[in-house]
């Protein structure tokens, strides 16, 4: 017979699940949790500095590995100020385990200190979670939250744990098995069938390719795919990378802030093959005039996704991996020469900043781009940087791109590649920043320091919240409103204050040679970049238009 | 209570039997902001399961609602009954004016 307490159970649990770092920042309910993690010898506790920051580094960890990682936070405060990871997992289907700290259940409900409904407020914002009432049950739970988080379409599970049950010692026979993914069951045959039969009578087809295809490792079937059939192939903001940017048949990303070429391409396609994708609204624009000559094929795993959006006229049901692996030898192998010619010429009607200089945003991602190796890890915060990078940055490798698509978190970045850097110690990562966002996780520089991990964070200084001042601009009759900072703070300086190198490129003549400097350097690294606040995304779709009306999309010339 | 039959489905959901159930059925419909009706909810006798009974408008949204409900944890089935489905009906004598 085995006794232990709820405690050890959890970090035993978590050590047979294979999880080697956990990240978060303790407080009176989850002490007897942390007392416990003190005595593991396999799992390293990264302490937050910030419980947000805590979840976005076990979303980093995840996104870079395609492996569950945990995070933890105590009950009340703890709770609350992790729940924005947590739904920013859901959106973007991040398998993340978080367990909290709960007041002893016989206080539950008194509104004890620091008591929140913890499980109440996680309902809508996870996959699944759990309120542990007693530690026997904890021999479940926990490889239960695991199979949850990992089968299917993956998401966040939360584990909400009282404190007495954390105490509590309980007697039992033998330990659980390790949570793992349930099989999908495999595509319908009949369907594998009448989506190979679109696809070979198409004359004009296009991938739509999302995060599942990476969620899925699916990604050199889906490239198979393109490649032996010859169909151009777009990715939404989390498909980027499933095929590389330089890919022939790439076309990059659709929607709001996608590439031109795109979006037109997507106006003259007689049938879309999305995979893993879930037409969200920032990729489709007006739902209705959303490829408007085209019929629909979805491929996904995740039923309630089918005609949700946009009704598909043949929906494929089933893990991405199978399902174009059975599709694979069914398609025809085709040269498509005109369509491809036409897409070609659309790509040189339709640029992206041509003429893009070394300082411009677009010309220093690229820089950064050349000079990064295959295997960096980039992430991003959320506003113009973010696009930019999403744009210009030549995307080589799935899970080397972390971005919050779904819920569009400031603060996302930092912490997420701190994540990354913990759990791929030999690579380097990069986090484009803005100024605003990079605020509102900044105390996270203290973690990187501490954890001497070799992240660079590229500082996009636009003194402003600059995807918010370029919709006044656009569409509030430049009644700039909130959005400009009006002190300017002074990063460099404030880096240094944690400890980071730090430099900026104002006023340098050879920004290419400090870049390089700065990338090489081992160690957490701030590199500050002044911009002009009135640079512009383009193109961009009026929020509730069609894509085919996006700005700065040169429209004119094909009205 | 004859516009009852109107455009309206019984859902027969089983579920397990455990606190926090009914806050996830709920809690789906008020997020996708889809009407309940009507909501009953008893354990099944001798299980570890509930039967929670729904009852919802039939709109073009409800194949979509299924599929939400069917992706919860913790239910085990959902069973879609036509409008002549009568446990709602049975129960107008308690919800007189
Ligand atoms: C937490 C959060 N609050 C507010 C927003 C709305 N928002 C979107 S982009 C943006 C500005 C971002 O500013 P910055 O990080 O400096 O990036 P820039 O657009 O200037 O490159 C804001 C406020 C958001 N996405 N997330
Ligand atoms: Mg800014």
């Amino acid at each position: 017979m085995i006794q232990e307490t709820g405690a050890n159970i959890i970090v035993h649990l978590l050590e047979r699940q294979g999880i080697r770092i956990v990240t978060g920042i303790p407080g009176g309910m989850n002490l007897p949790l942390y007392d416990a993690f003190s005595r593991s010898t396999l799992i390293k506790h990264v302490l937050a500095r910030h419980e947000q920051g805590a979840g976005f580094m076990a979303q980093g960890m995840t996104r870079s590995t395609g492996q569950p990682a945990v995070c933890l936070a105590t009950s009340g405060p703890g709770a609350t100020n992790i729940l924005t990871a947590i739904a920013d997992a859901k959106l973007d289907s991040i398998p993340i385990i978080c367990i909290t700290g709960q007041v002893p259940v016989p206080l539950i409900g008194t509104d004890a200190f620091q008591e929140v409904d913890t499980y109440g407020m996680t309902i809508p914002i996870t996959k699944h979670n759990f309120l542990v009432r007693n530690a026997a049950e904890l021999l479940t739970v926990i490889p239960e939250a695991f199979r949850i988080a990992l089968s299917g379409r993956p998401g966040p599970v939360l584990i909400d744990v009282p404190k007495d049950v954390q105490n509590q010692t309980v007697t039992f026979e033998a330990w659980p098995e390790p949570g793992q993914a349930t099989p999908t069951p495999a595509a319908d045959p009949k369907d594998i069938a009448a989506a190979a039969q679109l696809i070979n009578q198409a004359q004009r087809p296009i991938l739509y390719l999302g995060g599942g295809v990476i969620h899925a490792n699916a990604w050199e079937t889906a490239r198979a795919l393109a490649e032996k059939a010859h169909i151009p192939s777009v990715m939404s903001l989390l498909g980027l990378g499933v095929l590389p940017a330089h890919h022939p048949l790439s076309l990059g990303m659709l929607g709001m802030h996608g590439a031109r070429y795109a979006n037109w391409a997507l106006e003259e396609c007689d049938l879309l093959i999305a995979a893993g994708s879930r037409f969200g609204d920032r990729a489709t624009g007006k739902v209705a005039q959303f490829c408007p000559q085209a019929k629909i094929i979805h491929l996904d795993i995740d039923a309630s996704e089918m005609d949700k959006i946009k009704k598909a006229d043949i929906r494929v049901l089933g893990d991405l991996r199978d399902t174009l692996a059975s599709l694979l030898p069914k398609i025809e192998a085709q040269d498509r020469t005109a369509w491809l010619t036409r897409v070609e010429a659309l790509k040189k009607e339709h640029p992206l900043y041509p003429e893009a200089e070394a300082l411009d945003p677009a010309g220093l991602i690229r820089t950064v781009g050349r000079l990064l190796p295959e295997n960096a890890i980039v992430a991003t915060d959320v506003g113009q940087h973010q696009m930019w990078t999403a744009q210009n940055y030549p995307h080589r490798q799935p899970r080397c791109w972390l971005t919050s698509a779904g819920l569009g978190t400031m603060g996302f970045g930092l912490p997420a590649a701190i994540g990354a850097a913990l759990a791929n110690p030999d690579r380097i990562v990069v986090s484009f920043s803005g100024d605003g966002s990079l605020l509102m996780n900044i105390q996270e520089l203290a973690t990187a320091v501490e954890e001497n991990l070799n992240v660079k964070i590229i500082l996009f200084d636009n003194q402003a919240l600059g995807l918010v001042h370029q919709q006044q601009d656009l569409f509030f009759g430049k009644r700039y409103f909130a959005s400009n900072f009006k002190f300017r703070t002074d990063f460099v300086k404030i880096a240094h204050g944690f400890g980071l190198r730090a430099l900026t490129l104002n006023g340098s003549t050879e920004p290419e040679f400090l870049l390089e400097e700065a990338l090489r350097t081992e160690g957490p690294f701030l590199i500050h970049v002044p911009m002009d606040v009135h640079d512009k995304v383009f193109p961009m779709v009026p929020p509730g238009a069609a894509n085919k009306d996006m700005l700065g999309g040169d429209s004119h010339d094909r009205a | 209570m004859t516009a009852l039959n109107l455009k309206r489905t019984v859902l027969e959901l089983t579920v397990k039997n455990h606190p926090g159930v009914m806050s996830h059925v709920v809690g789906l419909f008020s997020r996708r902001a889809f009407n309940v009706e009507g909501i009953l909810c008893m354990p099944v006798p001798d299980t570890d399961t509930s039967r929670i009974w729904l009852l919802v408008n039939d709109d073009d949204r409800l194949e979509q609602l299924i599929k939400q409900l069917q992706k919860l944890q913790d239910v085990i089935a959902v069973q879609q009954h036509g409008a002549a489905h009568d446990v709602f009906v049975r129960l107008e004598t308690f919800f007189n004016a």
